[in-house]
């Protein structure tokens, strides 16, 4: 074949066809179809089901959908303008009661004129806990920041902020954004003094209660920088002594003269007239953020080699884990006036917070143990290698690798808990889900309407756990350290 | 190369015990252990203190009083003149039905579903996911709540499936009536009754129950006898003796011959009047909170299934393939197996959450162990204290009891490792 060559060959292509556009069945739209969702006999069934589902969905729902009233004081008066509009036999929803009464879905009983209070309460939350949660990403930060400030300043002047709270907001919030733009970790001394002010801006009060609460650990800091010359021992004994003597012989008095003295306060809100999401928040930032540190002592505790250490811990997150959260409420409800001296009462919502937060910390343990036991032996072999003490090495090698590890169990464990908190319904606070919709339904205006609150409430908690779940995923994805 | 001399052997200063590692830790769990038994102690002065001054005392006697309160649903015999205690245990009972139930129909939903998330059908698998966002991220109270506002709101009153043109109907080929009080489903009857075995404490069981639980099992061990047979003789020579029909023989035909002679059969309920007889008439915040818990469960399991399947690489079901195993040994001997172990831990905690979970039956008032142990008798005795102590270990044991067994069952398929 070696004198085959162009000159004896008849014909020679020495341009290109342009090529043909693929078969119908092979392109576009027809192509994908043809792959997701008729690929085979099971799928093409499995499509048709879903089909089906779908418009049975749509059928059922949407005239419902269609002929809702937003505009309405009553049931029956939504009633009659579906009638008048869409015809006798029409059905339609009301979310007129939405309208109507959002504000004790929001905020239960808290006082009408206070509620820009709760709302600057949970935008400055946002601020707090920028550094912590949005730490790695300016673009991020920026966008909640000023979605934060845009809509926390809308809501104030609309609920009626006296203007000297409102400057409040905008400063915090102007210096938020300002420190977020400089550098991120200065923010953080707002985070650590949050707590008290968003307890201080809820509750009401001296705001010198707060500010003697902080003056425990300043008057500690002092003696321990005093002693620690001395011996580190003593002087963390005796850090933590002064405190704790300064809360419960002094703080109280000196808030009563001091508040005599100069009158610092806010119009003061009772527990019982929360309600509403600002319960369910309350108790649920609250639990998250009190339960990951319990729950990572007692993670642990339970990998610890001191016996005595290891069986408590083990005794307590099985107990908390054996039993529902119910019981624990029961607990919180009835029994803790039997197990604390003669007289002594405390607020519920407190004896709630503290009951929840034991509950999500037992199982924060178990997710985090989960994690230190998932690192590799070397991790720990190598800490002791380089001379690190136990904290040391827990704080710089084991607690950063097992806490990423776990990342995914502890964010569903703050979502299980935030829906747990519509439990509280059953130790008599106002829930958004139950009691809030029962004291709705108790007016003669709204009795029978169920699907519009469910909705509503429902919506919001799907928003908040949704939103959880995919920060979760993002966390995974920015701690990923590994290539892959 | 010069020898080290060994450290001098220090004498033991009282600085040691913070400050040497040996020692550290034991005092260290010293002082903890003090710090607890002072609280244990704190608290139990203050619980005997306050019992003192309310004039209470701490006993259990009042579980052998008179509950006098009616439950509407029995699994044993119960009258309000019967005990607390056994109030108590028919709560208990209703729990642990619910639970049971529930495990069981949330396991078969969560797998489809979970199976279903991987399907090639892209609008099928995208319905799944909405199902499990769904089901995920709202409060489980809010689906008891809506599947009980939907049983008692919208299904029809039982006077509505009268008259010759009624305004409802049953389903299921006439065989289940849903009404706004009620959910009528067919219940099993005999047409030779053989009596039943009396345990005393009017707890009864009947004979066919036991002959069929006989039937059953005696027939399972028979099958196990018939493969081990199989596996010896194909050892032996190679062959394998078919198996199938004699399986499927021993394990059906008992049972069979125990339905013709006890002349077992479904009855339908029928209307009669007002309200419908013949069925059983489930009450129907059993039935709301059983599908509430079954779609919520449903979810989670259907993630760890999905978890678990995905979990086992494409490696090994291309190995399989490559040596000549058929799809479904394939699933059976590499895939399941590994699955297994991955599915099986979360499943248990599922299981136990359920479990736990249906302490929420106080949102539709169904009788549960919280709702007579934990409701009414406390309410009624005042005891506050032994009732709720009562309540929470029973949970426990509960729990307990599930976990172990079902960690048994996990250390049958995990893997075998070194």
């Amino acid at each position: 074949m070696s004198d085959t060559h162009a000159q004896t060959v008849p014909f020679v292509r020495d341009t290109m066809l342009p090529s043909a556009a693929p078969p119908i069945r092979e392109s576009g739209a027809v192509r994908w179809m043809r792959e997701n969702l008729f690929s085979g006999p099971v799928n093409t069934i499995l499509t048709l089901l879903g089909l089906l589902i779908v418009w049975f969905l749509i059928a059922t729902f949407w005239d419902w959908f269609a002929h809702s009233v937003w505009n309405a004081s009553s049931l029956n008066e939504c009633r009659e303008i579906i009638t008048a509009t869409w015809g006798d036999t029409a059905r339609g929803a009301c979310f007129a009661v939405i309208r109507e009464r959002w504000n004790q879905y929001l905020f239960g009983f808290y006082p009408r004129e206070l509620y820009w209070r709760p709302t600057m309460t949970f935008g400055l939350l946002m601020v707090a806990l920028a550094p912590v949660l949005f730490s790695a990403s300016l673009t991020i930060r920026r966008v909640v920041l000023a979605i934060t400030a845009v809509v926390t300043l809308w809501a104030m002047v609309v609920l009626g902020a006296p203007v000297v709270w409102l400057a409040f907001a905008v400063l915090v919030l102007a210096g938020g954004g300002y420190l977020s733009e400089r550098n991120i970790t200065w923010l953080l001394p707002f985070s650590a003094l949050y707590p008290l002010l968003g307890v201080w801006l809820l509750w009401g009060g001296s705001l010198w209660g707060p500010i003697f609460v902080l003056v425990g650990p300043a008057l500690g800091w002092v003696a321990w920088r005093l002693l620690s010359r001395v011996s580190g021992l003593l002087a963390t004994v005796a850090a933590i002594l002064v405190t704790l003597v300064f809360w419960m012989v002094l703080a109280g008095d000196a808030t009563g003269d001091a508040e005599r003295m100069l009158s610092l306060s806010i119009e003061s809100v009772r527990s019982d007239r929360f309600g509403g999401f600002l319960l369910s928040l309350t108790i649920g930032v609250a639990g998250i953020a009190l339960s990951l540190p319990l729950g990572i002592v007692l993670a642990l505790a339970r990998q610890s080699d001191m016996f005595l250490i290891k069986s408590l811990s083990v005794i307590f997150i099985e107990f908390i884990r054996g039993v529902p959260l119910i019981t624990l409420l029961f607990v919180a409800s009835l029994l803790l006036n039997y197990f604390l001296p003669p007289g002594t009462s405390f607020d519920i919502i407190l004896r709630v917070i503290i009951m929840v937060t034991i509950f999500a910390a037992a199982y924060m343990a178990e997710v985090i143990r989960g994690g230190l036991a998932a690192l590799p032996k070397g991790q720990y072999e190598a800490a002791d290698a380089l001379g690190l003490d136990y904290w040391k090495a827990q704080r710089l090698i084991v607690l950063p690798q097992a806490l990423k590890i776990s990342i995914p169990g502890i964010v569903s464990t703050f979502i299980g808990m935030f829906k747990d908190t519509t439990l509280v319904t059953f130790v008599g606070l106002y829930d958004p889900l139950k009691s809030m919709s029962d004291a709705v339904r108790a007016n003669i205006e709204w009795k029978g309407i169920y699907w519009e609150p469910f909705i509503f409430v429902g919506g919001i908690f799907f928003l908040i756990c949704f939103g959880m779940s995919r920060y979760s995923m993002y966390l995974e994805r920015r701690l990923q350290r590994d290539h892959r | 190369m010069t020898d080290v001399p060994a450290p001098a052997h220090a004498p033991f200063r009282l600085s040691m015990l913070v400050n040497d590692r040996r020692y550290r830790s034991l005092t260290f769990q010293v002082i903890v252990f003090i710090l607890v038994m002072a609280a244990g102690w704190w608290l139990i002065d203050n619980t005997i203190r306050n019992l003192a001054l309310m004039g209470k005392s701490f006993d259990f006697g009042f579980l052998w009083s008179r509950a006098g309160y009616d439950i509407s649903q029995t699994p044993i015999p119960y009258t309000a003149d019967d005990t607390h205690l056994r109030a108590s245990v028919v709560g208990l009972l209703n729990t642990l039905i619910v639970a049971v139930l529930g495990c069981i129909a949330a396991t078969v939903l969560g797998v489809i579903v979970g199976v279903s998330r991987l399907s090639k059908s892209w609008l099928f698998a995208r319905l799944m996911t909405v199902f499990v966002e769904i089901f995920r991220n709202m409060p489980l109270l809010l689906w008891i709540l809506i599947v009980y506002a939907i049983f008692t709101e919208i299904m029809p009153p039982p006077n509505a499936y009268r008259g010759d043109d009624p305004a409802a109907s049953m389903i299921f080929f006439d065989h289940v009536a849903l009404t706004n009080r009620y959910t009528s489903i067919p219940t099993l009857a005999m047409t030779n009754d053989p009596g039943s075995l009396d345990l005393g404490a009017r707890i009864t069981f009947n004979w066919a129950t036991i002959a069929f639980v006989v039937a059953l099992v005696g027939g399972w061990f028979i099958r196990r006898a018939i493969l081990s047979h199989a596996q010896t003789m194909q050892d032996r020579t190679g062959d394998r003796p078919v198996t199938w029909w004699k399986n499927l023989a021993v394990m059906t035909v008992p049972s069979l011959v125990l339905i013709w002679v006890f002349g077992l059969h479904f009855e339908a309920p029928s209307l009669q009047g007002f309200n419908f007889t013949g069925g059983l008439n489930v009450s129907n915040s059993l039935v709301a909170l059983w599908l509430a818990l079954t779609l919520y469960t449903a979810a989670f399991i259907a993630e760890i299934v999905r978890a678990g399947i995905l979990s086992v690489s494409r490696g090994q079901s291309e190995a399989a393939f490559a040596l000549g195993l058929r799809p479904n040994r394939t699933m059976n001997l590499v895939i399941l197996p590994q699955a297994l172990r991955v599915i099986i831990p979360p499943l248990i905690s599922q299981y136990l959450n359920l479990t736990k979970n249906s302490s929420l039956a106080i949102a539709v008032g169904y009788m549960d162990l919280r709702g007579t142990l934990g409701g009414t008798t406390l309410n009624q005795t005042g005891r506050e204290l032994e009732a709720i102590v009562l309540m929470m270990l029973t949970y426990l044991v509960l729990s307990l009891i599930i976990s172990s067994g079902m960690n048994v069952f996990n250390a049958r398929v995990k893997l075998k490792e070194r």
